[in-house]
């Protein structure tokens, strides 16, 4: 019988140091419970898996689901990134970013490619996901069909049944009055051929990102208590009409910032006389690319031709 | 020839009320049935049960399907069901608040049936609508308005385009036109009259106005108190009702 060793006693009560939460805020009941949830969601593409959730220190509406997915799937190793609209210094963005340094002690990053975990509100990031990574959805209404079907039992039925002439309905009447299919954000997908899904209002320019991505994707949607999936490497295809073929907004003109293009641009007001520019979502992306220029130009003055000094 | 629909012994209670006991019937191919009597004779409640919108306490309904063979509606998968009743039957409601789709455009809820069945041409489906609505006599630039817009007698109007527009062989009507001016009625049914005779439509049509039946129907169910007192041709029943009840039916219809 030795005495108890202190290290090993530190390892299993996982309370990050003086917060007094156990690891990721939630207990691990409740992580379990979602984790089988999500288990479920990853082996059903695209179905909406009810999942009892709980109550967050945050209002509904900042991404209580997203939040209780993170936090069932957070390991001690693990390096979050949390985007809002594409940024990683918005209020939403940094307050989910400090809740879980409190709570779970992990390393936190800005860098895409340097994340194992992306908590994300309305936007895939630019740079390519891959293998490994996962990226978690804040979602508030999952039901696509929700607008057009109001009774659940019905939708449940609609979905069971794989009935989705409504939802060509809704881009019907988009055409109809706009003589094009005028949904721009939360445009609805098929998944592997089955579950018609609600993308979470991602503009519409992200729909092909999630087509045959490396990464697990994972949609949380806390008040209406539901989590879907799409596993890596699955088919995702946008809904459309034959002769109205789904596409995606572009932008005629460049980030003003860092000058790429084929990326989503937001508009920014610059004073009250009509001043704005357009610059990336992603500030992330326009950062890395900001940075690359800035360090090739120093290299030239210094007179460096590539090799690291 | 054999019949497109047979009912048989349908029975419903609603705790210890009957609302239809022990029906039965047959209805061809091209014939067109009215079911008349008071409120609460429980026509209607024949009409959701012969639909499958509320289960039967007993009895059987058998369909004719497309393939020639005759089904127990029981029997059907779920699957089976919603699809036979999205192509092959219509159901025109009383309230048309219920048989359509509000906040969607006329055009979109003529083509709704279209999208279910897997049509993904907008062109086609949109050039399917404003043929029907035409046929329905709605005007071709109404429809890209949503039908609460609409007056009670385009609305119904635009149901039956809506119905119709998957070529079914079966449709059961619960008053169509109740609730609806005389002339209008009037209008609507002679389109529905013109309709059933050009595409050769088995109608049950469920209505306590005796004209209605008069004028669209070949054969009168009689009910009351949940139960078939009489049967038979139109003309027989509305002119030489034999059950006390019928002549009283009759009877009560005034004259303009």
């Amino acid at each position: 019988m030795n005495p108890p060793n202190p290290a090993v006693a530190r390892a299993t009560v996982t309370v990050s140091a003086g917060a007094g939460y156990n690891f990721a805020y939630l207990d691990e009941g409740t992580k379990r419970m979602i984790r089988r949830a999500i288990l479920k969601a990853i082996a059903i593409p695209g179905y909406q898996v009810p999942f009892a959730a709980r109550e967050m220190p945050m209002p509904y509406g900042w991404g209580t689901g997203g939040v209780q997915v993170t936090a069932a799937i957070l390991g001690a190793a693990d390096v979050l990134k949390v985007i809002d609209q594409g940024a990683d210094d918005t209020t939403n963005a940094v307050s989910i970013r400090r809740f879980f340094t409190a709570t779970a002690g992990i390393a936190t990053t800005t860098r895409t490619a340097e994340a194992t975990v992306i908590q994300t509100r309305h936007r895939i990031p630019e740079a390519p996901l891959a293998e490994g990574q996962v990226l978690v959805y804040q979602v508030p209404i999952p039901e696509p069909l929700r607008f057009l079907e109001p009774r659940e039992t019905e939708t449940r039925q609609l979905h069971a049944l794989a009935e989705y002439g409504l939802m060509h309905v809704k881009l019907y009447e988009d055409i109809a009055r706009h003589g094009h299919i005028a949904t721009t954000y939360a445009y609805p997908v098929e998944v592997a051929g089955r579950y018609v899904m609600d993308p979470s209002p991602t503009p519409k320019f992200d729909n092909p990102k999630m087509d045959d991505c490396p990464a697990l994707q994972l949609f949380g949607a806390g008040r209406e208590k539901r989590i879907y999936a799409i596993p890596p490497y699955t088919r995702v295809r946008s809904l459309d009409f034959e002769d109205h073929p789904f596409r995606v907004q572009r932008f005629d003109r460049p980030c003003a910032l860092c000058g790429a293009e084929d990326v989503y641009l937001d508009e920014v007001v610059l004073d009250d006389a009509g001043g704005r520019m357009f610059v990336c979502s992603d500030t992330d992306h326009c950062e890395t690319r900001l940075g690359e220029t800035r360090l090739a130009e120093t290299r030239l003055a210094d007179g460096h031709t590539g090799e690291a000094a | 020839m054999e019949p497109l629909l047979s009912v048989a012994g349908l029975t419903k209670r609603y705790g210890g009320r009957l609302a239809c006991d022990g029906i039965g019937f047959t209805l061809d191919p091209g014939e067109v049935l009215a079911v008349v009597g008071e409120s609460g004779s429980g026509k209607s409640t024949l009409l959701s049960l012969i639909a499958g919108e509320v289960a039967a306490d007993a009895g059987s309904v058998a369909y004719r399907m497309r393939d020639g063979a005759t089904r127990d509606l029981d029997t059907l998968s779920l699957v089976e069901r919603r699809a036979l009743m999205r192509t092959d039957w219509g159901f025109v409601r009383q309230d048309a608040t219920q048989g359509l789709r509000m906040a969607v455009s006329a055009g979109g809820n003529v083509g709704e049936r279209l999208m279910g069945v897997g049509d993904r041409h907008y062109g086609r489906i949109r050039a399917t609508a404003l043929d029907w609505l035409a046929r329905v006599e709605i005007a071709a630039d109404r429809i890209d308005d949503p039908p609460t817009r609409f007056s009670g007698g385009m609305r119904q109007r635009l149901q039956i385009a809506r119905n119709l527009v998957t070529a079914p062989r079966l449709v059961l009507m619960d008053e169509p036109t109740s609730g609806l001016d005389v002339s209008v009625q009037a209008r609507l049914l002679d389109m529905i009259r013109g309709l059933v005779a050009e595409l050769g439509l088995a109608v049950i049509i469920v209505t306590h106005d005796l004209a209605v039946a008069r004028l669209l129907s070949h054969r009168v169910l009689v009910m009351r108190a949940g139960r078939v007192i009489e049967t038979g041709l139109t003309d027989q029943v509305l002119d030489d009702p034999q059950a006390a009840y019928t002549q009283l039916l009759v009877s009560s219809v005034l004259a303009a």
